[in-house]
């Protein structure tokens, strides 16, 4: 087990690399000067000339990366353009209120999306599955912001049950969740749909009728096991999408987390912030991934001796 | 020698006919796939023929008459600019649509020929597109989005160019996965030993042979085009005032939500009958071309 988790860890060495190269450009990617784009319009040419000097902007490209590499590893990602506070502490400060709405809505979407696709692939081409797959579809289909701006509309200005945005209780929680849940429940209800349908299908679940166990064992203890696989493969990939989600929801519900920086960084050309949030979403991303293919070995015990 | 091959080709024209008309019959009893590719028809009579259906210009303001509920003279109301909001949402379903073009384009102008050159020559080429695959695939599309827009600024064809590169890993990928199982077949071989040139087998042999996967894929990517560029437009990073772009609806119909919802109401249904359109008829097609991916 030990030597699969070093194998999976040296194998996001690559991943890694690549998103420092792509963050190392964005950067000189800009038209114009980058000292000038972080110095803002009104610096003056000593100004510039000092970030330049200190982003080692008047050095050979190859020692340019180095230099962002080491200041990399140590989280150095130099200050916000806006509030002038190192960017690493502005993201830190936000991460835990992004992961707590991801955690939380991944959580629903589960509680939702696994007994809906167990639910359909028992009954398939049924009314109850098809109720599900097109709800799921449904979900699939809509704007994640609409949603959000729906359910304000419904449960703060006509009902007036939940508050529209902010943080504070486990009230505010609710629409946001909820929201970013319904982006990703509809993923997984199909992908364990598909997955159960395969697996109630294979012999072992044959044997298993055969021996007259009773239905929900069959299901539970020899369907399920098997078709987890997948479930927690697209529960993985979900995680990304609900990162992206994030962003649009943490926008409707004005919710401070990295999502809402990120695209305040954007409109405010603050590129050390845009910077910071994005190699913290990739870290995380791959974090996710890599989470997930320990499940994995976890799940199947074959797939740790490949 | 001609009599023979003759009649063999005719046949396998026959026979590609015949596939060709039972897969349009399989489609057409469909019923999700029907009722996408009736959303779909909707959607493209609307964006061709917008000039027709609403005469006049959907971005002139007339403040006498900002945010007016639906009523016989505006029947999805005005917003706070007194424009119509049926007329903006029309008028924006041919710029949706020319993203949704435009994108699925970029993805597939890049990312099928280095799918194709990546599967099929394997080794260092293919090491290398795949770990670029690896690191953009490390972001979630949509953020892969961001990050570009962050860069290139905001505006119709940088949303394009955008959204169509976070695209673009998802088509290497699938056309790479396509390709290393074609590149195994007898024909390839064949091809191969008569030495026919490597462009003329991708194009000729292995292109042809990817293209269902290709088709759903592209279908299924209009469909995250649209929703993608509207999350852009929603942000106020995406498509700018006053182009009647549907996110950029919804995002300043967000600020009247409490008064008047109906502004930030329809721009939102016009996107989800919209991509629903393409996931209905994406999910036809896998249905009936490749049953195998049925979710």
């Amino acid at each position: 087990m030990l030597q699969y988790v070093i194998k999976r860890l040296l194998s996001t060495i690559p991943v890694l690399l690549g998103i420092s190269l792509l963050l190392f450009f964005m950067l000189r990617m800009l038209p114009g000067d980058p000292a000038q784009v972080l110095a803002g319009q009104m610096a003056s040419v000593e100004d510039i000339k000092l970030i330049r000097h200190q982003l080692g902007l008047d050095r050979p490209i190859i020692v340019q990366y180095g230099l962002f590499l080491s200041r990399l590893v140590r989280f150095d990602l130099g200050r916000s353009a806006r509030t002038q506070n190192p960017v690493i502490r502005e993201v830190w400060a936000r991460l835990p209120n992004t992961v707590l709405l991801a955690v939380a809505a991944i959580t629903l979407a589960c509680l939702f999306g696994i007994p809906a696709g167990i639910i359909a692939a028992v009954r398939p081409y049924t009314w109850i599955d098809y109720l599900f797959t097109s709800m799921a579809l449904f979900g699939i289909s809509m704007p994640v912001f609409w949603l959000g701006l729906m359910l304000v509309v419904i449960f703060s200005v006509v009902l007036q049950w939940l508050p529209a945005g902010g943080t504070g209780s486990w009230k505010h929680m609710i629409l946001p969740s909820f929201t970013l849940a319904a982006f990703v429940v509809a993923f997984i209800t199909r992908m364990t749909r598909a997955s159960m349908i395969e697996a109630l299908s294979q012999d072992y679940t044959t044997t298993a009728r055969s021996k007259g166990l009773k239905e929900r064992v069959v299901i539970v203890k020899h369907a399920l096991k098997n078709a987890l696989i997948p479930i927690v493969t697209v529960v993985g990939l979900q995680f990304g999408l609900l990162l992206g989600g994030a962003v649009l929801t943490e926008t409707v519900f004005a919710w401070p987390g990295i999502g809402r920086l990120i695209v305040d960084s954007i409109l405010a050309r603050d590129y050390p912030v845009i910077q910071g949030t994005i190699l913290i979403f990739g870290l995380l991303y791959i974090l996710v991934n890599l989470f997930v293919d320990m499940i994995y070995a976890f799940i199947d015990p074959r797939i740790r001796y490949d | 020698m001609t009599e023979t091959t003759q009649p063999q080709s005719r046949r396998t024209q026959r026979s590609a006919d015949s596939q060709l008309k039972r897969n349009w019959a399989k489609l057409r009893r469909n019923k999700a796939a029907f009722f996408g590719g009736i959303l779909i028809l909707i959607y493209l009579i609307t964006a061709l023929l917008a000039p027709v259906i609403f005469p006049g210009n959907p971005s002139a303001p007339n403040l006498m008459r900002s945010l007016e509920r639906p009523s016989m003279r505006h029947p999805l109301g005005t917003d706070e600019l007194g424009r119509s909001i049926l007329g903006r949402v029309i008028y924006g379903s041919r710029v949706s649509l020319l993203i949704a073009i435009g994108v699925v384009f970029v993805g597939l102008l890049v990312g099928v020929p280095l799918g194709l050159v990546s599967g099929y020559y394997g080794g260092k080429v293919d090491f290398g597109i795949q770990r670029v695959t690896d690191t953009l695939l490390a972001f979630p599309g949509f953020l892969l989005a961001l990050a570009l827009v962050a860069v290139l600024g905001v505006g119709l064809k940088n949303t394009i160019i955008s959204v169509g590169i976070s695209m673009v890993p998802i088509y290497i990928r699938l056309v790479r996965g396509c390709t290393l199982s074609v590149r195994e077949q007898t024909y390839v071989e064949a091809a191969k030993a008569v030495g026919t040139r490597d462009r003329v087998i991708l194009l000729r042999h292995i292109l042809p042979n990817v293209m269902t996967p290709i088709t759903i894929q592209t279908s299924l990517g209009m469909g995250m085009a649209i929703l993608f560029a509207a999350g852009l437009g929603f942000l106020g990073i995406g498509v700018q005032p006053p182009t009647p772009e549907w996110g950029a609806m919804l995002g300043s119909g967000r600020a009247y939500l409490f008064n008047s919802p109906h502004v930030a109401t329809f721009p939102g249904i016009a996107i989800f009958l919209a991509v629903l359109g393409f996931n209905l008829a994406g999910d036809g097609l896998r249905d009936v071309l490749d049953p195998r991916f049925r979710l």
